[in-house]
C-alpha cells in the first residue's frame, strides 16, 4: 500500500536563496509525523510546497499514490488533504458554527447543490459534533473574532478536520496556546487520530508536544533533513543538537 | 431579533411602502425616473455580486446591458413574446460571461477587468456598427411594452410597477444566494482567500460563477430598459455607461445588500437636483466620488455601518448586510 | 513597398508616444500598486493647460510650453500622489481605481466645459510637411514624433539604470521592502516616479495633439492604449511597456489601412485579449508567482 504522504527530493529556490534543498519523506496511514528544526530550516516553505501555495522548484509531491505537485490548495483539499496555518486564520465575523459548516461545505455536493439545497449544506449535526468535541459549546453562536486565542486556535483546528481528511498538515499548533488547552489539544488529536486513522504531520517549535504527540520526528536544518526517527533518538542525536545550538 | 436588525427591517419595509405608494402622486416624468432607477439598480446588483462579493472589477455591465436591450428590441419588434427575450437574454448574459470569464480566470485572478473592458469596446462597435442587426447608429425604435396574461402595460405608472417587481425578485434571488453556502463562501473568499482556498473553496469557481450571474443580471436589466425607453441606440451602451454603473456600486457601498439599490438612486437623482447646475452635474459627482473614496472608501452604506456599528455587539449579522471589515 | 514603409514608419511613430503612456503607467503600478485610470486623460491636461494659456493669459508657445510641464508635474504629480494616491492606497487596489475614474471625469467635464467641447488645433512645434524616401512620402511630424519619443526612452532608460536615483527608483519598483530595508527613501522614490509619469504624459501629450487634434475625449482611446501596451508588454516591466507601446501602435496602423476601419479601435484590445489566454505574463514579462 502507498503511502498517504510521498514527498521526493523536494527543492525550492527564491532567487539566490534556497529554502529547501531536496528534501524527501514518506508518511504512512495513521502516522504523525513532527518536523522540526531551527528557524529558518525550511519547514513552512516545505508545508507551502506540498499544500501547493507555493509551486517547487524541482521534486515531487504524491498524496496516495498520486502526483499533486503544484496542485492548487482547493483541489488539494478535495483529495483529502487540509492544514492549519502558524498565523491564525478563522473568519472572525462568521460564528464559530458558521467557520465550521464553511470549512465542511465545500465537500458536500456540486456547487448548484451549494446553491440550490440547505443553508447549513446538510452539515448541521456535523458542525454540533464538532462543537462538542472540541468542547465549544457554549461559544457556537459566538463571532469567532471574540473567542480567546487558545479557543480560536481549537476552532482552527476543529475547521480542518470537518471535511474528513486523510491528512492534516498542522502548522505550529501549539502555537501561543496555554497549558491546559494544550493537553486537551493533544488530547483531542490523538483521539481523533485513532477515530478516524487520520494522518498528521506536525511543525511544531514546542518540543515537549512534539515529543509527546508524534510517532516520528523528521528534523530540517537548512532546507535538508538531517535527522529521522522516534522521539527519543532524535532528541539524543548529535547532529540534532549541534543544529539547534550552532544557532 | 435585535433592536438594530428590527429597525432595519422597519426602514426597509418603509421603503418599499414608499416606493409602491409615492408613484401615484408623480407626474410621468417623475414615473419614469423611477422606473429608470428600478431597471439600473437591477444592473447594479448585478455588478455587486461580480465586485462586491467576488471582488472583480467589470467594465463591461453596459455591454450586457446592451445585449439585453437589443435583444428584446428585436425579438418584440419582431412579435416574438417578451417572455422569449427575458430567457434568451438572461441565457446569453450568463453564456457570454462564462465564456469571457473561464479563460481570464484561469490565467490570473485580476486580468478579467482587462478582458471585460475589450468585450465592451467590442460590443460597442458591434451595435454600432452592424446595422443589419441593430440599427446602426440609427438604432431600434417603436419597441413595445409587454402585455402580461392580456394587461397591458403601456401606462407609465404601470410599467413602473413591472419593474418594480423585477427588482423584487432579483433582489429575493441575491438574498437568497446570499444566505446560502455560496454567500459564506464570497466572505471567506473576500476575507481570507488564502485560508478559503485551504478549506476547498474553489475561488475560481465561484468568481466565475459571480461574474457569470452578474453579466446575466446586466442582460436582465436590458430586457425592461428597452421597452421603458421605447427606443435603444449605441450611445446608452459605451465605456462610460460602464464606469457610471461601477460608480454606482461603489458609491451606493460595494459589498453591502442594498449598496447597489442607494448608489443608483444617486446616480439616477443627481442630474436631476443639480438641474440648476447645467452639465456640471458630472462634475460634481466626480467630485462626490473622491471625496467619497478618500473618506469612505466602503460607500455610503459603509458609512452607515461606521456610525451604528458601536451600536452592534450583537449576534453575527445576515451575511450579506456585514461585508466589510 | 512604399505604403508599407509609410505605415511602418507612421506606426512606430505613434507606437512611441504609446510606449511613453505605457511606461508611466506601468511606472506608477510597479512602484505603487496605482492604477491609474485617468492615465489619457492625463495626457489631455497638459495640452489644453497650453490652449489656455495661450488663449486666455496671452502666452507664446515656447513659455506655455513650459508652463503645460510645470502644472503637468505639479498636478498630475505633485498633487495626485499627495490627495488622492496616499489616503487611498491603504484601503486597497479598488478605491484607488475608482477615484481616478471619478478624476478622469473630472478632468474631460472641466475641460469640456470651462474650455470647449471642440476639437482644437495645437500649434505645431516643428513645421514641415513631408520627406519624400524611396518611393514613400513620410510625413516629418511623424518622423520627428519618432525620434523624440525614442530619445526621451532611451534616456528614461539609461537613466533608470545608470544613475543613483535611477536605480533607486528601479529597486523600490522591484521590492518596496527589501529597498526600505537597503536605506533607500521609498516614499520619495515613489514621488519621483509620480513626477516621472506626468513628465512623461507631458511629453506624449506635446507629441501627440499636434497630429490628432486636442479634445476633451482623446484621453479615453490613449488611456485604453496605455493599458493594453502594458499589459501586451507584462505589466512588471518597463521594457514591456515599450514594446507594447510599439506593437499597438503598428498594429492600429496597420488594421485601419488593412482591416476596416470601423474596428480599428477594437484591434489592441483584441491583442490583449489573445496575449492574455497565450502568454498571460506579457510578452517580456517574468511568470508570476502563483499568490492564491
Amino acid at each position: 500500500m502507498s503511502a498517504v504522504l510521498e514527498v521526493s527530493e523536494l527543492r525550492k529556490s527564491f532567487g539566490g536563496i534556497t529554502a529547501v534543498d531536496g528534501v524527501s519523506l514518506s508518511v504512512d496511514e495513521g502516522e504523525i509525523v513532527g518536523v522540526i528544526g531551527p528557524n529558518g530550516s525550511g519547514k513552512s516553505t516545505l508545508f507551502d510546497c506540498i499544500l501547493g501555495q507555493l509551486l517547487p522548484s524541482a521534486g515531487t509531491v504524491q498524496v496516495d499514490g498520486r502526483e499533486v505537485t503544484g496542485m492548487r490548495p482547493c483541489d488539494l483539499n478535495r483529495l483529502g488533504v487540509s492544514r492549519t496555518f502558524q498565523m491564525l486564520q478563522v473568519f472572525p465575523q462568521l460564528s464559530v458554527r458558521e467557520n465550521l459548516i464553511l470549512a465542511g461545505q465545500e465537500h458536500r455536493g456540486s456547487m448548484l447543490a451549494r446553491l440550490l439545497g440547505a443553508g447549513d449544506a446538510g452539515l448541521g449535526p456535523s458542525a454540533q459534533n464538532m462543537i462538542e468535541f472540541f468542547r465549544l459549546q457554549h461559544l457556537a453562536d459566538e463571532f469567532a473574532g471574540e473567542l480567546s486565542y487558545g479557543q480560536q486556535k481549537l476552532l482552527d483546528v476543529a475547521m480542518a478536520f470537518m471535511s474528513g481528511p486523510r491528512l492534516v498538515l498542522l502548522d505550529e499548533p501549539a502555537g501561543g496556546v496555554n497549558l491546559t488547552m494544550l493537553a486537551t489539544l493533544r488530547e483531542r488529536l490523538r483521539d481523533i487520530n485513532r477515530e478516524q486513522r487520520a494522518t498528521f504531520v506536525v511543525i511544531e517549535h514546542n518540543m515537549d508536544f512534539v515529543m509527546s504527540l508524534c510517532t516520528r520526528i523528521i528534523v530540517l536544518a537548512q532546507g535538508r533533513v538531517i535527522c529521522e526517527g522516534a522521539p527519543e533518538a532524535v532528541r539524543a542525536d548529535p547532529q540534532v543538537i549541534e543544529a539547534y545550538l550552532g544557532h | 431579533m435585535t433592536g438594530l436588525r428590527l429597525w432595519g427591517y422597519v426602514a426597509a419595509a418603509g421603503v418599499l411602502v414608499a416606493l409602491i405608494v409615492l408613484p401615484q402622486s408623480l407626474k410621468p416624468y417623475g414615473i419614469a425616473l423611477l422606473s429608470r432607477w428600478a431597471v439600473m439598480a437591477i444592473a447594479a446588483v448585478g455588478l455587486n455580486l461580480t465586485l462586491g462579493y467576488a471582488g472583480q472589477i467589470s467594465l463591461a455591465q453596459a455591454a450586457f446591458l446592451g445585449i439585453g436591450a437589443y435583444t428584446t428590441a428585436i425579438l418584440t419588434t419582431n412579435g416574438y413574446p417578451f417572455w422569449s427575450a427575458l430567457l434568451l437574454a438572461g441565457g446569453l448574459g450568463f453564456g457570454v460571461g462564462w465564456l469571457l470569464g473561464y479563460p481570464a480566470l484561469r490565467v490570473q485572478h485580476h486580468y478579467l477587468a482587462f478582458v471585460t473592458l475589450a468585450f465592451m469596446t467590442m460590443a460597442y462597435l458591434v451595435f454600432r456598427n452592424e446595422a443589419w442587426l441593430t440599427g446602426g447608429v440609427f438604432g431600434i425604435n417603436r419597441i413595445p411594452r409587454p402585455s402580461f396574461f392580456g394587461w397591458s402595460t403601456a401606462k407609465p405608472l404601470t410599467y413602473y410597477y413591472v419593474c418594480l417587481g423585477a427588482l423584487m425578485i432579483v433582489l429575493a434571488g441575491a438574498w437568497w444566494m446570499i444566505r446560502s453556502p455560496w454567500g459564506r463562501a464570497f466572505v471567506a473568499l473576500r476575507e481570507n482567500p488564502r485560508r478559503a482556498m485551504s478549506l476547498g473553496v474553489d475561488i475560481r469557481s465561484y468568481t466565475l460563477l459571480a461574474f457569470a450571474f452578474g453579466a446575466a443580471l446586466g442582460c436582465i436589466a436590458g430586457v425592461f430598459f428597452a421597452p421603458l425607453v421605447e427606443f435603444v441606440d449605441p450611445s446608452s451602451f459605451t465605456l462610460a455607461d460602464s464606469l457610471g454603473l461601477l460608480l454606482m456600486v461603489v458609491v451606493g457601498g460595494s459589498g453591502y445588500f442594498f449598496g447597489p439599490l442607494l448608489g443608483a438612486m444617486v446616480a439616477v437623482l443627481l442630474p436631476e437636483w443639480l438641474r440648476m447646475t447645467q452639465g456640471l452635474y458630472l462634475i460634481c459627482y466626480a467630485v462626490l466620488v473622491m471625496v467619497l473614496m478618500v473618506f469612505c472608501p466602503s460607500g455610503i452604506f459603509g458609512l452607515f455601518d461606521k456610525a451604528v456599528r458601536p451600536f452592534n455587539r450583537s449576534a453575527p449579522l445576515a451575511i450579506g448586510k456585514e461585508a466589510r471589515r | 513597398m512604399a505604403g508599407l514603409l509609410q505605415l511602418l514608419v507612421s506606426g512606430l511613430a505613434t507606437g512611441a508616444t504609446y510606449a511613453l503612456v505605457a511606461i508611466g503607467f506601468t511606472l506608477l503600478w510597479q512602484t505603487s500598486q496605482t492604477i491609474n485610470f485617468a492615465q489619457g486623460e492625463f495626457v489631455m491636461v497638459p495640452a489644453f493647460i497650453v490652449l489656455a494659456a495661450m488663449r486666455f493669459l496671452d502666452f507664446s508657445l515656447w513659455p506655455a510650453l513650459a508652463l503645460g510641464l510645470f502644472c503637468s508635474l505639479l498636478l498630475l504629480g505633485f498633487l495626485f500622489k499627495r490627495l488622492l494616491v496616499d489616503p487611498l492606497l491603504k484601503h486597497g487596489v479598488l478605491p484607488l481605481v475608482i477615484a481616478t475614474i471619478g478624476l478622469s471625469i473630472l478632468a474631460k467635464e472641466v475641460v469640456k466645459n470651462y474650455y470647449s467641447g471642440e476639437a482644437q488645433r495645437f500649434p505645431a512645434l516643428i513645421s514641415g510637411d513631408t520627406i519624400p524616401l524611396g518611393g514613400a512620402v513620410l510625413s516629418v511630424q511623424d518622423l520627428i514624433n519618432l525620434t523624440v519619443a525614442v530619445a526621451a526612452v532611451a534616456l528614461l532608460q539609461l537613466f533608470l539604470a545608470r544613475t543613483e536615483t535611477g536605480r533607486r527608483m528601479q529597486a523600490t519598483a522591484q521590492n518596496r521592502t527589501v529597498a526600505a530595508i537597503l536605506g533607500i527613501d521609498v516614499e520619495r522614490m515613489i514621488l519621483y516616479t509620480f513626477l516621472l509619469n506626468a513628465a512623461l504624459v507631458c511629453l506624449a501629450a506635446y507629441l501627440i495633439t499636434p497630429v490628432y487634434l486636442a479634445t476633451y475625449s482623446i484621453g479615453e482611446g490613449l488611456g485604453l492604449v496605455a493599458f493594453t501596451a502594458a499589459i501586451v508588454g507584462g505589466f512588471n516591466q518597463v521594457r514591456g511597456a515599450i514594446v507594447g507601446g510599439f506593437i499597438v501602435g503598428i498594429a492600429e496602423n496597420f488594421t485601419a489601412v488593412y482591416v476596416s476601419t470601423q474596428y480599428r479601435t477594437a484591434v489592441p484590445l483584441l491583442l490583449l485579449v489573445a496575449i492574455i489566454l497565450f502568454r498571460p505574463q506579457g510578452l517580456l514579462g517574468r511568470a508570476e508567482e502563483r499568490t492564491t
